[in-house]
């Protein structure tokens, strides 16, 4: 892989895990992120299901990129994403039982995921596979980042437990309400006012920077 | 310059070859985790089968050959074939009850459930959901929702069950229903209605051979 492009991967791969975050920027998928997210553990499987439907699609889409034509395009592109989602349903039932029992319908729903379909529209039926694939692990790590954000948190908030394993004293009174539905909510919601203030700091600290600069240069510039 | 259409042709053979190609691996895929899932299956089988029987310590499975209840002797790691019974003992070897697979659609999709009847007192005393598809947080409350689950503890099945809305069962043969599922838990006792419709009448001469296996 030539310089240039080994940038530019690394450029796609890093932009999904903070700067377009699947979840708390560009708020999609979040019907798993809600859903599944009661605890930690299902919000591992979910990352993964998700992660091999996402990464495999990408790739396919890409290397087929100049092949279909774009009439039948979405049509392609859902077969292929159910195709996927099929086999880790299969997969799942086979080698997770208990996870797949739990996950139920929702392992299905993938394939209804906007971020998924939305990312081979949007690059990898654009793009070279090496690219397709930074940009699909990037998104996955980002989705996979923030499910296990919101889990662990109604885990912990909930439950008084991080994986099963006790972390909160058991005097700890859980709020049962966090691994209830509106539990999800709730995190999410926490969730996204922290991202949107660090997000916001960020964009200060940028401008102040970019002022600074620039009054650094017309001071030099006035000199004589 | 503007693109040239491509014909129909290429289209039909771009889909068709996408799903056909989808269909070759979803093939290959089945064949290779099919044996994992009917051990699966046949496990939670027979651990429902336990639990649906509370007190059973031993569960055997049982077929109807020639109208004749015999006992299954295959293999344990798969499902035993469509129409089987399990018989469970208690620690003494005396029948505690029987544990009866059934399945019926659902408000989404097949639900498979299987529930405890004791031949004796003619109740069903317990009730599992295997499988189902219904809504998240809606319809599959059926599984795990505890206030209707204890519906099935001492549930009497004559005339047959009845599915009512929640806080209005007054006798032993209704099922308070699940608010906001209600086809849901109506899909539950219509299944359990057609099973004991089909059983019932065969039950009696199956758990009498169930009972001279007693402390086999």
């Amino acid at each position: 892989m030539s310089g240039p492009v080994r940038e530019s991967a690394w450029r796609e791969f890093a932009k999904g895990w903070w700067r377009e975050n699947p979840v708390f920027i560009a708020v999609l998928g979040l019907c798993p992120a809600l859903a599944v997210t009661a605890s930690l553990r299902n919000a591992l499987v979910m990352s993964g299901a998700t992660a091999f439907v996402l990464i495999g699609a990408s790739l396919v889409v890409s290397a087929l990129r100049h092949v279909v034509p774009r009439q039948v395009r979405i049509s392609v592109y859902i077969v292929v994403i159910a195709t996927l989602v099929t086999a880790v349903d299969f997969a799942l039932a086979a080698w997770m039982p208990v996870a797949h029992r739990e996950l139920g319908a929702f392992i299905a729903l993938i394939v209804v995921n906007c971020l998924i379909l939305g990312r081979q529209e949007a690059f990898a039926s654009k793009n070279r596979p090496v690219l397709a694939l930074a940009d699909a692990a990037g998104m996955a790590g980002g989705f996979a980042l923030s499910l296990c954000m919101i889990g662990a948190v109604r885990e912990l908030l909930g439950n008084g437990r991080v994986l099963g394993l006790r972390v909160l004293p058991a005097a700890y009174e859980p709020w049962a309400v966090m691994i209830l539905p509106p539990g999800g909510f709730f995190a999410l919601g926490l969730l996204l006012t922290v991202f949107a203030w660090l997000r916001e700091r960020a964009e200060q600290r940028r401008r102040a920077e970019q002022a600074r600069v620039a009054a650094a240069a017309r001071s030099g510039g006035g000199a004589p | 310059m503007r693109e040239r259409e491509p014909g129909p042709w290429r289209l039909i053979l771009t889909l068709g070859g996408a799903g056909w190609l989808a269909g070759a691996l979803l093939v290959g895929v089945y064949l290779a985790t099919d044996p994992s899932i009917q051990r699966n299956r046949a496990r939670a089988l027979f651990a429902a089968a336990q639990r649906v029987l509370p007190g059973a310590e031993r569960i055997e499975a049982w077929l109807f050959k020639e109208g004749e209840p015999v006992r299954y002797e295959g293999p344990r790691d798969v499902p035993p074939p469509p129409g089987a019974l399990f018989a469970g003992y208690g620690p003494d070897g005396t029948l505690v009850g029987v544990a009866i697979p059934a399945e019926g659609p659902g408000f989404q999709d097949t639900i498979r459930l299987v529930y405890g009847f004791d031949p004796q007192r003619r109740l069903v005393i317990g009730l599992e959901v295997l499988e189902s598809r219904e809504t998240p947080g809606l319809g599959d409350k059926i599984a795990y929702d505890p206030d209707f689950l204890a519906n099935f503890g001492a549930l009497e099945v004559e005339p047959e069950v009845v599915a009512v809305r929640r806080g209005e069962k007054r006798r032993p043969h209704e099922v308070d229903c699940i608010t906001g599922a209600t086809i849901s838990s109506e899909a539950v006792v219509a299944i359990l209605n057609r099973s004991l419709e089909a059983w019932l009448p065969r039950l009696e001469r199956a758990a009498e051979r169930m009972r001279e296996r007693t402390g086999a």
